[in-house]
């Protein structure tokens, strides 16, 4: 009985979670380094993702949950303490009527970031805030739709950013006076964002390939930091709780056959 | 406490004596620690323990995202991801509430199911049953409002669907919606109120749960068998039973481990799993969701709600006969509240005498035609509704009602029961050979 129940139950668990997620758009998977329960982050990735988020995706998107000085912490970018500092001085605020609290009047402009800043919000051109936005989009969900591949896979939301970046057609058309480009990987199939990446549009310093496939999993992957910047520590933490539990477990295994044995009529050699 | 002979406790040293003249609660850890257990209880009793093990955690892991939360609608999704990414071990603490949460339910389905099954709801343990329904239904309202306190996009049109439900009462509904609400739709009233609420019922439950455990002391577990312990004698009662410590703790202890390791992987390794991506959307009042999804443990009540439209003809029959008073959308709320209150009452539904379902030839059938029906509902609810699925809903739902009220009332006076064994220690050799002396 037990057997049943709790399989039906996990099929259930698999089956709704996966039906939950499933929305329109065609996205493949990448092999994310941070995939599965030994995934870590490509740290020299990061950096390049956050210079192509710098250069290109800040111009319109914000990012306000982020702190800045996070980029310096174990599990994410690691740049040196100086760098951050540096980074934050010289990073542009777009929209100024969206971070009033970093807001000099003296100046009459805004003040340069410091690192205990969070990166700005930007509204200026009514683009999503990318904080959160690998967590907050559904990928894909095989096999079957039960969702289950988020544990060797990933949670699929860094696959959807690929897969709108480079799922221009170069298809554009004209309604009440926007302009929508084609995407295969949006769900109506009509995105409001200009194609943002074209390939070689940023010039990496460790010299990695600046395809668009490139550009686009790098910055993918730095929104996934962005979103889930406590990822290596988590994974970590439930790897001590889960080798933990196991020795516990067995012991208790081992404790709970001694101590009923005498009552099961059962010999045991403990 | 229990009614089956056994030793109480003596205060032997002069200390435990003052004490124990006093305030007898050494008396009463001993006796409620002690209590005679059916030795025969297989792995299906095990859910307590699990549904404790989650009470402790939401209220330990609750108390300390409280410090950190902020329930203000411009504040409130900005203080979780401040939880998430500055608070010291404040993602962990976040992840072990929320997906302690589906523990919860998985743990309390499993739990219910069990009931079902060896008829454990059966006299005299109806106020068991009925406090553990009681329970249940809290739970529910404590999972629902601690899932719009981040106020996501899930959280906020969630709420508004939900309490919409309330808004389908005829004639009182709106005004009863809009006292919910604490004003015409789901804003900063509705986030305080949640918030309070999730924070107090949660202590309710507890007492609750020692009222339930209270109940079953006093007439002593249910088990497999579904036979009463032998309460003659002590030495009778002892062959039917061993004392809760140390076996039935290291038993549940070890059970718990188990289930943890599962669930430690999960936080660990997939902590998004049973969430929607589109609760890491702040909430947004001018934008609806493609679709409104509650949590998967609220989806087969959910599918039953969606289940009777206005083309279906009881739906129809029922409006005509009231005058349009229950249309079809408080048609399903009814249906909804009672798909629960039939479990409620289930212990007035079974007619029949015998406990466990294992020696009801024909009930087992039904039962586990129950149990796909949970599951196939639970799919069903997260389903669209358009094509196939409102059928198959409808179906699902009409099976749920026809066991309570048809199909228990009337398997009780046709069935025939398998025989039962004498004694609780009859049955226990009968799985272990070896301990029959």
């Amino acid at each position: 009985m037990i057997k049943q129940l709790t399989l039906s139950a996990l099929t259930v668990l698999g089956l709704t979670a996966g039906a939950m997620a499933s929305e329109g758009g065609s996205t493949h998977d990448v092999d994310f380094s941070f995939e599965g329960p030994f995934g870590k982050y490509d740290q020299m990735q990061l950096q390049r993702g956050l210079q192509v988020y710098t250069e290109v995706c800040s111009a319109c998107h914000g990012m306000k949950f982020v702190p800045i000085r996070t980029l310096a912490d174990e599990g994410g970018p690691q740049l040196p303490a100086e760098q951050v500092r540096a980074y934050a001085a010289q990073f542009a605020v777009n929209d100024e009527a969206s971070n009033m609290h970093l807001f000099d009047y003296d100046e009459g402009a805004a003040r340069p970031l410091t690192e205990n800043d969070h990166f700005p919000a930007n509204n200026s051109q009514n683009a999503p805030d990318l904080s959160l936005m690998a967590k907050a989009r559904a990928g894909f969900h095989g096999p079957y739709g039960t969702g289950i591949n988020q544990f060797v896979k990933g949670i699929g939301g860094p696959e959807h950013i690929v897969a709108i970046l480079t799922g221009y057609t170069g298809e554009e058309k004209t309604e009440a006076g926007t302009t929508y480009y084609e995407n295969t990987a949006f769900s109506t199939g009509w995105i409001a964002m200009a194609p943002p990446l074209y390939g070689e549009d940023v010039e990496y310093a460790d010299g990695h390939s600046n395809e668009i496939h490139h550009e686009a999993e790098d910055v993918a992957a730095f929104l996934m930091w962005a979103a889930e910047p406590k990822m290596m520590a988590r994974k970590k933490a439930g790897f001590v709780a889960v080798a933990f539990l196991v020795v516990l477990t067995s012991l208790l295994f081992l404790t709970n056959k001694k101590l009923w044995a005498p009552h099961k009529g059962k010999k045991t050699t403990l | 406490m229990s009614g089956i002979p056994h030793d109480h406790y003596e205060p032997k040293t002069g200390i435990e004596k003052a004490i124990n003249s006093r305030l007898p609660i050494i008396g009463l850890i001993y006796d409620t620690l002690m209590i005679p257990t059916p030795k025969n209880l297989n792995w299906m009793w095990i859910w307590g323990i699990v549904l404790a093990f989650c009470l402790g955690l939401q209220i330990v892991t609750g108390i300390v995202l409280v410090m950190h939360y902020t329930p203000q609608v411009d504040l409130a999704f900005a203080s979780v991801e401040h939880i998430m990414r500055d608070v010291n071990g404040g993602h962990m603490l976040r992840y072990l509430h929320a997906n302690g949460a589906s523990l919860f339910f998985f743990a309390v389905y499993l739990h219910i199911f069990r009931g079902l099954y060896y008829g454990s709801y059966k006299t005299p343990r109806e106020i068991t049953w009925i406090i553990g329904m009681i329970i249940y239904l809290l739970m529910m309202a404590t999972g629902f409002m601690g899932y719009v306190l981040p106020w996501g996009q899930m959280s906020f049109w969630g709420a508004t669907v939900i309490t919409g439900l309330f808004g389908a009462i005829p004639f009182i509904g709106e005004p009863i919606q809009t006292w919910l609400l604490g004003g015409p739709a789901v804003d900063n009233a509705t986030l305080n109120r949640f918030f309070s609420l999730h924070y107090l019922l949660p202590f309710v439950i507890a007492g609750l749960v020692i009222v339930h455990i209270w109940a079953f002391h006093h007439t002593g577990n249910n088990n497999p068998a579904g036979i009463d312990v032998r309460k003659g004698s002590k030495a009778e009662a002892e062959k039917d039973t061993l004392p809760f410590w140390p076996y039935f703790v290291i038993k549940d202890l070890f059970a718990l481990g188990i289930v943890l390791i599962g669930f430690f992987a999960v936080v660990g390794f997939m902590p998004n799993f049973l969430g929607h991506p589109d609760n890491y959307i702040e909430a947004n009042p001018l934008s609806t969701p493609a679709h409104i999804v509650p949590e998967w443990y609220f989806l087969p009540f959910y599918a039953i709600l969606r289940a009777f439209t206005a083309d279906v003809w009881a739906v129809q029959a029922v409006s005509f006969l009231t005058g349009g008073i229950v249309d079809a959308k408080f048609f399903g709320v009814l249906a909804m509240f009672g798909a629960i209150i039939a479990m409620a009452l289930v212990p007035w539904l079974d007619t029949s005498s015998v406990r466990s379902g294992k020696y009801r030839p024909s009930f087992k059938w039904w039962f586990w035609l129950l149990a796909v029906d949970f599951v196939v509902l639970m799919w069903v609810g997260a389903m669209p509704t358009d094509g196939i699925y409102p059928y198959i809903s409808l179906i699902g739902a009409t099976y749920w009602f026809a066991y309570f009220f048809v199909i228990l009332p009337l398997l009780g006076v046709i069935e025939k029961p398998a025989p039962l064994p004498a004694t609780i220690e009859e049955d226990f050799a009968s799985h272990y050979p070896g301990a029959a002396e």
